[in-house]
């Protein structure tokens, strides 16, 4: 029998089970996977994968590590970042920056999948039966520490409003007060650049983008973004892109919704002021 | 104390060109395109030369699973300053699953202590190459390295998270795939590339028999985004979002 094990590696995962069945067409189990490193879960998971057609979670740096790990041992095919299931065996999945989709084909099972929730149906997992497994591999990697950098802002992947910033906020605090104190006028998530991270503006996690993460708000403001197809990749669903920036040229502009050219030091505080009004 | 370190790397199209479908679909169409190493390999490079120059690795090994032409990118990672370069020649397109399997039958010739590679290629961002390995080798990885200490056969790598950053462990052998922060790759001016020309390059056979089994079928482009429009002023943008009803 043809079954799906929906592995939710945060909880907030697990609002995309049902959907993601769904779309496959047949029953699924739920399993929340605990901390442990990504070898341990993997050979734990093999032990019981094959009993099913499909093993999947939603794309996060945590499942992109994990579940090729289990692919690889099972030798089995592995897709991931899929956006639409077209049949059992074929998927769809944005390739090049998510400049071109592309058609798969799978051969063998059970497939591993790694999906982007936003293009499946959103729910609670209802009469899904949960899996529990006992955890006695040991490691080869042992883990020294690991920092949890809770902003207390709403979570980016599933913020209705983001607002990032790239490379001219110069420093982290300008980042912070600026673009992170006009997200929190709105309630916003922050989001920022790889050029903004990589100078140490904002922090690792707040990157969006092909390499980073893929949001989906219904409003998405970019302020002095240049509009590179590597960031872009990671905002083309939103529903609403805003864009901010002093040059009238920016190829941020061909993809937003609404474009100001103007400087967001002097936009973002009056587009605030102007908004609460 | 003997350190050598393999880098995988894959030949791909610049990753600022724009790319688009062929008419019929079938594949990516790359006529006229220009190639690159995929940058994340390309920092994989660059991390094994800087651990050579620290006197930790002891040999680098750039090894590359495809066309002819990627003698061109093996070239450049021998003018960044690897020692010498493999080119398992094939012109199957293969998923990461046998490019696992192709780097294990060099792993076990090559025996090399470290394995540094990109943690995806910017065409195919599948993401899975390295993760794979490991599983197939029963090494341990560290993925999307942001940051690497070498002590011995002690390897201490920061990682970047979804929440954050991880310090992990791992003792040599092992595998580590690089994340975009972890270095700086230098710019080799072409007499390097010239001189790199007499380092040695040796061309293999693929020997593994497994085959891909997930096989890319057509290539589209994405639906476009309906064309925006440029406010004048702040009032007019605060205007139209709210009429978006987005807040
Ligand atoms: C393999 C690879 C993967 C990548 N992955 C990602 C990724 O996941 N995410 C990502 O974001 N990037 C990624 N990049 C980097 C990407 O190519 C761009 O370099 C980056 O997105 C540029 O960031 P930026 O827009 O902040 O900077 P810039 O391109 O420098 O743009 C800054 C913009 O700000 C404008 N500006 C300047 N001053 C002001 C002001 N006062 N007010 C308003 N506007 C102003 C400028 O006109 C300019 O358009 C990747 C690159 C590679 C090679």
């Amino acid at each position: 029998m043809s079954k799906l094990l929906f592995i939710a590696f945060y909880e907030s995962d697990l609002s995309a089970a049902p959907g993601f069945a769904k779309a496959l067409g047949i029953d699924y189990d739920t399993f929340l996977a605990p901390s442990v490193p990504s070898d341990v879960f993997a050979k734990e998971l093999a032990k019981i994968a094959t009993g099913y057609s499909y093993i999947a979670s939603p794309s996060s740096m945590k499942s992109k590590d994990a579940l090729p790990y289990l692919a690889g041992l099972l030798d089995t095919p592995m897709v991931t970042d899929v956006i639409s299931v077209v049949s059992p065996t074929t998927f769809k999945r944005p390739i090049y920056a998510g400049s071109m989709i592309a058609t798969v084909e799978t051969i063998g099972n059970p497939v591993v999948i790694t999906f982007r929730p936003n293009g499946f149906e959103k729910g609670l997992p209802v009469s899904a039966s949960t899996v529990t497994l006992e955890f006695t591999e040991a490691s080869n990697v042992k883990v020294v520490s690991e920092s949890n950098r809770g902003t207390g802002r709403p979570d980016l992947g599933s913020a209705k409003i983001v607002v990032s910033g790239g490379r001219p906020l110069k420093e982290a605090a300008t980042f912070e007060s600026v673009i992170g104190g006009f997200a929190d006028s709105l309630g916003a998530a922050v989001g920022a650049t790889r050029a903004a991270v990589d100078s140490g503006i904002a922090p690792n996690e707040l990157q969006v983008g092909q390499t980073g993460k893929v949001v989906v708000p219904d409003l998405y403001i970019a302020a002095g973004i240049s509009g590179s197809t590597q960031h872009m990749a990671g905002i083309k669903d939103s529903k609403v892109i805003v864009a901010i920036n002093t040059d009238a040229n920016a190829p941020i502009f061909e993809m937003a919704d609404l474009g100001l050219v103007g400087d967001l030091y002097t936009v973002l505080p009056e587009l605030q002021t102007e908004l609460k009004s | 104390m003997q350190m050598k370190v393999m880098v995988p790397i894959k030949r791909v199209v610049d990753p600022y060109a724009k790319v688009r479908p062929l008419a019929d679909g079938s594949a990516v169409d790359t006529t006229g395109a220009k190639f690159e190493i995929n940058p994340f390999d390309e920092i994989a490079v660059e991390e094994a030369v800087r651990l050579k120059e620290k006197g930790i690795a002891t040999e680098i090994v750039v090894v590359s699973i495809g066309k002819s032409e990627s003698e061109e990118q093996l070239r450049k990672a021998l003018a960044i300053g690897a020692d010498r370069a493999i080119l398992l020649e094939t012109d199957m397109v293969t998923d990461s699953s046998v490019i696992a399997e192709c780097l294990k039958q060099i792993v076990s010739t090559e025996q090399p202590a470290l394995i540094l590679m990109g943690k995806q290629a910017t065409d195919d961002d599948a993401n899975q190459a390295g993760q794979m390995l490991a599983a197939k080798l029963g090494w341990p990885i560290a993925t999307f390295a942001a940051k690497v200490e070498v002590n011995g056969t002690n390897v201490s790598v920061t990682r970047e998270t979804d929440t954050g950053e991880q310090v992990v462990e791992l003792v040599t052998p092992a595998i580590i795939t690089t994340d975009l922060r972890l270095n700086e790759p230098r710019y080799v001016a072409l007499p390097g590339i010239i001189k790199a020309r007499s380092k040695p390059l040796i061309r293999q056979a693929v020997t593994t028999e497994s085959s891909s089994k997930v096989n890319m079928t057509h290539v589209e482009l994405p639906p476009s985004r309906p064309v925006g429009r440029k406010v004048g002023n702040v009032a007019e943008l605060a205007a139209a979002i709210k009429e978006r009803g987005v807040l």
